[in-house]
């Protein structure tokens, strides 16, 4: 830019004025669409989102399946717990995109503008909420390619899918929590691992009475299993019992702590950088 | 005259580490103002109370007449700030950016996307405007957040350091944009290390120091705090030996002279004396002397401080 351009812009025609307060949703709709961007254009990720799914259930099938069940019916006892890795990796991107905005000036833009800056972390949990839900399509997909036969109607179904919105939504939150609180991007990466051994501790992969003791006990009192259960029952018809008011009352409360806690984290990195 | 930033008492500590101790500010509305310090001496931490980012833990404030502390979101809709960091976001273009902040600001879509293509035209950003920000330069960026600072144009502009780490081109074209809207009645708040800077671009000089303002005033007025003359010793290929300021008188500047000559350094082959006016840097370093961490993280010349 020359300096007469430059002068030019001075004479420009922008009169003083106040920047108004933004009305409704608009600061939410925006957010979203700038996460979805983010999304498409992280090729990374999105390979990810697609080849993850379909390589656990290849391989959960054809490799471990026959050792576990040699009739062949793992496939059937598998998906859900699939469903719910992937989702968990699905959503740890959401600390990473969380850290990243944080550790850049624009939060801090956005924090001295009237609107709710918090709706940065909106955008980041709903595009996670519909990735990890094609995630979820596909795992289905690859495994009725590869013999799953679930019993469920179509009511049920609906259920199933609300059941892993859910948990997808319980995981976001906790991941973009852990975003906000990690220090760097790498760390918010690292933080969130231990979040995705759970699913192994529970009823996922193989039944908890195959466990040792103590860890039957740690596997069914995690909120992995209740979940599990619960989309079991509703795509296999297998009994549910309490479990579907376990699964929702465990996401319900980790939500409510990790939407408080990232609230407090939100407003005291509030300028530190 | 109306006053676009008022703060009175301004304290805020973080932990043990006390960064404002008492500041007061009174900037004229439609000037540029320029707070001048070395770092660590709390400038960003001001410029962090005056946008709403941090509560300062005593003292008040009020940008356009709104107190910050009581209408937070008054204040909000009066300012914009382009900070130390480039707030831009990386994945996205120029031109998605300057829409996203276009709707952010309460323009329609369509709005949006026009005034994108004025800013995008009039910071000379066309020939990228449609590729990420990750690709650009960091002239470009810095350019880019300065206009998303003025999608919509508002009273009050902070920039805290906006010239650090651009070469000199591009600090220079920066300046003719941030000088063009001065001009144009924005009143304008920037934070710098470069005397220079606050010497071309500011109406009025702050000088902070451990959290307080240590002078105020224009340029002008301030390097008359000082005093008179600099006497200035350089060898046969110009280097600067030694320079010492004056107060002005021929007393002054006799004894100057005797010291040089006592310090033997006058005498040598090709050495020549010369008497210039003080700048910035001799009123920076006068006013924050007795620290001497502060002259030294300040990128000054060095000299001899006497005061």
């Amino acid at each position: 830019m020359t300096t007469l351009t430059a002068a030019r812009a001075a004479a420009g025609p922008d009169a003083v004025a106040h920047r108004p307060r933004v009305r409704g949703f608009t600061a939410e709709r925006v957010f979203i669409t700038r996460s979805f961007i983010h999304t498409i254009r992280d090729v990374d990720t999105m390979m990810m989102a697609v080849l993850l799914p379909t390589m656990l259930m290849l391989m959960f099938t054809y490799i471990f399946g026959n050792a576990i069940d040699p009739s062949g019916g793992y496939v059937d006892y598998v998906v859900p717990g699939i469903i719910l890795l992937c989702a968990g990796f699905g959503a740890s991107t959401t600390a990473i995109s969380v850290s990243r905005d944080m550790s850049t000036g624009i939060i801090d833009r956005f924090r001295t503008m009237p609107l709710r800056s918090g709706a940065v972390l909106t955008g980041h949990v709903a595009v996670s909420l519909v990735r990890n839900l094609i995630a979820t399509a596909i795992v289905i997909g690859v495994a009725l390619l590869v013999g799953f036969r679930p019993s469920a109607t179509p009511l049920e179904w609906l259920a199933a899918f609300g059941m892993v919105a859910l948990y997808i939504l319980t995981i976001t939150y906790l991941f973009a929590a852990i975003g906000l609180a990690a220090p760097s991007p790498e760390a918010a990466s690292g933080y969130g691992f231990i979040l995705l051994f759970l699913p192994y501790v529970s009823s996922a992969f193989v039944p908890v009475d195959t466990m040792p003791e103590w860890l039957q006990w740690v596997a069914e009192n995690q909120p992995i299993t209740p979940v599990i259960e619960t989309i079991r029952a509703l795509l296999m018809g297998t009994p549910v019992g309490d479990s579907a008011w376990w699964a929702v009352g465990w996401c319900a409360a980790i939500i409510a702590i990790a939407a408080a806690w990232g609230a407090w984290l939100f407003r005291r990195k509030s300028g530190r950088r | 005259m109306q006053l676009a930033i008022e703060a009175r008492g301004l304290r805020k500590a973080f932990g043990r580490t006390e960064v404002l101790a008492g500041l007061d500010l009174a900037v004229p509305a439609g000037s540029v103002f320029a707070l001048l310090g070395p770092n660590g001496a709390g400038k960003t931490t001001t410029i962090n109370i005056l946008t709403t980012l941090v509560a300062p833990d005593s003292g008040t404030a009020a940008v356009m007449g709104r107190d910050l502390l009581r209408e937070p979101a008054a204040v909000q809709q009066c300012i914009a700030l382009t900070g130390q960091a480039a707030a831009v976001d990386e994945v996205l273009t120029a031109r998605e950016n300057l829409v996203m902040m276009g709707r952010l600001s309460g323009l329609a879509r369509r709005d949006a996307r026009l005034r994108a293509t004025e800013l995008i035209a009039r910071f000379d950003l066309e020939q990228a405007a449609d590729r990420r920000v990750a690709t650009y330069s960091g002239g470009m960026r810095r350019r880019l957040d300065l206009a998303l600072s003025l999608v919509v144009q508002v009273p009050v502009l902070f920039l805290d350091e906006p010239t650090t780490g651009l070469d000199t081109r591009s600090r220079q074209e920066l300046w003719a944009v941030i000088r063009s809207l001065a001009d144009a009645g924005t009143t304008i708040f920037l934070t710098t290390q470069y005397l220079e800077e606050a010497d071309r671009l500011a109406d009025r000089i702050a000088v902070l120091d451990r959290g307080r303002i240590a002078a105020e005033g224009t340029a002008d007025e301030l390097k008359s705090r000082v005093g008179g003359d600099v006497v200035e010793l350089r060898d046969a290929d110009g280097v600067l030996l030694r320079e010492l300021p004056t107060d002005g008188s021929v007393h002054g500047l006799r004894a100057a002279i005797d010291e040089l000559d006592r310090a033997a350094l006058a005498g040598a082959d090709g050495v020549q004396v010369t008497i210039r006016r003080p700048s910035l840097d001799d009123v920076f370093l006068a006013i924050t002397a007795d620290r001497p961490a502060a002259a030294a993280e300040a990128s000054a010349p060095e000299l001899i401080a006497t005061n």
